[in-house]
């Protein structure tokens, strides 16, 4: 057991869209360097869990926390736009559908957040761009516009404009989902190399051999409610709700 | 009946030249105040307080609905009753900008809400704030999808901005009627201003052209 704080932690996260609860009282806890992945089917409410951590969506009841500081602080106005956006600034956020800046050039995507939220001097944010770059294997696309490149292309850029900010974790929504089937591979062996770095990351994925591979812990959603969750090898191999049985069954025979 | 002699223009070439100079002066000087203030609009509109955006909404309904000519009767001649004289030129620049921007917000307006929200989104989750997203993300790709019809607004004010000669603006109709009424030839003054302003037209078309080109390469 680690005695340290834990990366990022909900506690009895609950959102309502009208009438419709779609988070009925989450808990989660995620450890510095740990991976977790949130599975489960279309509508369980692990893309909303996801989004509420880093307040895209704001949460009916419950309490987001990262590295000690609550995200989800009652602050007013003003002073809450400051306190969330100094809080966005430490989480990485990877979407489905990439929402790289089209107007911009790759690096501009990459470079834009250092330099004006960090106040990075252009030249060190074009250097660590460019490592970035490198790193998710594009640096040949450095002056490319986003419209130029391949779905898998883009979100190897939008994984590297996250990184860019230096997050304290990463924060992925079915990263893969958009791509086409060949693009998937590409884009999973960037995430596997942070995982490697030991990058606290939360991923949620449809993609369950990915998820095995690469989780330290997997959440089964379904309904609102973590239904199960353990190490890869026991939600794969042995999960112990009929509800999970039932919904891997599915996926593994597809 | 007379004849058409073209050359009765020469003697009021350099008059008709500086006329065309003032229309350029006036186009570029409204156009920039039409477009800038057509952004504030807009987001007035969108994102401003009632308080801010109930006034702005009624403004622009107001110089939507009434005509240019009226406005800038009003702006030259009405405000001076009220103590605000404001030179010729100025209430010229001040008028076409004012009645162009609202066109110009209404279209900028519907570029900005046709912006993917996953934009905002993604700009909002590296730490951008509500302004700096609609800075640095959503404004600027509102005015590129919204370039073509900003363009159009901009070749009428070119046009429109004849109508500024009513309150003595020297720009090219009214150089035109000046040669007019010393020589008695409107046909060919009238005639000649028309092809200086189809040139005027070109210059900008060209300009506003490789603008969009500039643009579309980015999208």
């Amino acid at each position: 057991m680690s005695t340290q704080r834990p990366m990022v932690e909900v506690r009895g996260a609950r959102k309502s869209f009208g009438a419709v609860e779609v988070l009925k009282g989450i808990d989660l806890s995620v450890e510095r360097g740990q991976i977790v992945a949130i599975i489960g089917p279309s509508g369980s409410g692990k893309s909303t869990l996801l989004r509420s951590i880093n307040h895209l969506e704001t949460l009916n009841g419950g309490e987001v926390w990262l590295d000690g500081v609550q995200v989800n602080q009652p602050l007013n106005g003003q002073a809450f736009e400051r306190h969330i956006n100094k809080v966005r600034q430490q989480m990485g956020m990877v979407f489905q559908h990439f929402n790289l800046f089209p107007h911009l050039t790759v690096i501009e995507n990459i470079t834009m957040g250092p330099v004006i939220l960090k106040g990075m001097a252009k030249a060190e944010a074009r250097a660590l761009a460019h490592g970035l770059l490198s790193k998710v294997g594009l640096a040949d696309k450095i002056d490319a516009y986003p419209s130029r490149l391949s779905g898998g292309q883009k979100q190897r850029v939008a994984i590297a404009r996250a990184l860019a900010m230096q997050p304290k974790v990463m924060l992925f929504d079915e990263a893969t989902s958009a791509l086409d089937p060949e693009l998937v591979d590409e884009v999973n062996a960037v995430m596997k190399q942070l995982a490697a770095e030991h990058m606290t990351m939360l991923i949620v994925t449809h993609e369950m051999r990915f998820a095995g591979e690469v989780a330290d812990r997997v959440l089964f959603m379904d309904g609102g409610v973590v239904v199960e969750e353990g190490p890869p090898a026991d939600i794969f191999r042995a999960p112990q709700k009929e509800r999970t049985r039932s919904f891997l069954k599915k996926y593994l025979s597809a | 009946m007379q004849g058409l002699d073209f050359a009765v223009i020469a003697p009021y070439w350099d008059l008709l030249l500086i006329g065309a100079w003032w229309t350029a002066v006036l186009t570029v000087s409204a156009g920039v105040l039409s477009f800038v203030f057509g952004i504030l609009f807009a987001v007035t509109v969108l994102y401003a307080p009632a308080i801010l955006a109930y006034p702005v909404r009624a403004f622009m309904w107001l110089f939507m609905g009434t005509p240019l000519l009226l406005q800038l009767f009003l702006i030259y001649f009405g405000l001076v009753q009220i103590g605000i004289d404001i030179p010729a030129l100025a209430a010229g620049i001040v008028g076409l900008g004012m009645h162009f921007a609202v066109y110009n917000a209404d279209v900028i307006r519907a570029g900005i809400v046709a912006v993917d929200v996953g934009q905002t989104e993604g700009a909002r989750s590296i730490g951008f704030g509500k302004w700096q997203t609609l800075r640095y993300v959503v404004i600027p790709q509102a005015i590129r999808n919204t370039a073509p019809p900003i363009g159009s607004n901009v070749i009428a004010l070119l046009k429109e901005s004849s109508i500024v000669s009513v309150i003595g603006i020297a720009e090219l109709v009214h150089s035109a009627q000046l040669a007019i009424s010393e020589t008695f030839r409107p046909f060919e003054f009238y005639i000649t201003a028309a092809a200086l302003y189809y040139i005027l037209n070109l210059v900008l078309e060209a300009a506003l052209h490789r603008f969009e080109r500039h643009v579309e390469v980015s999208r």
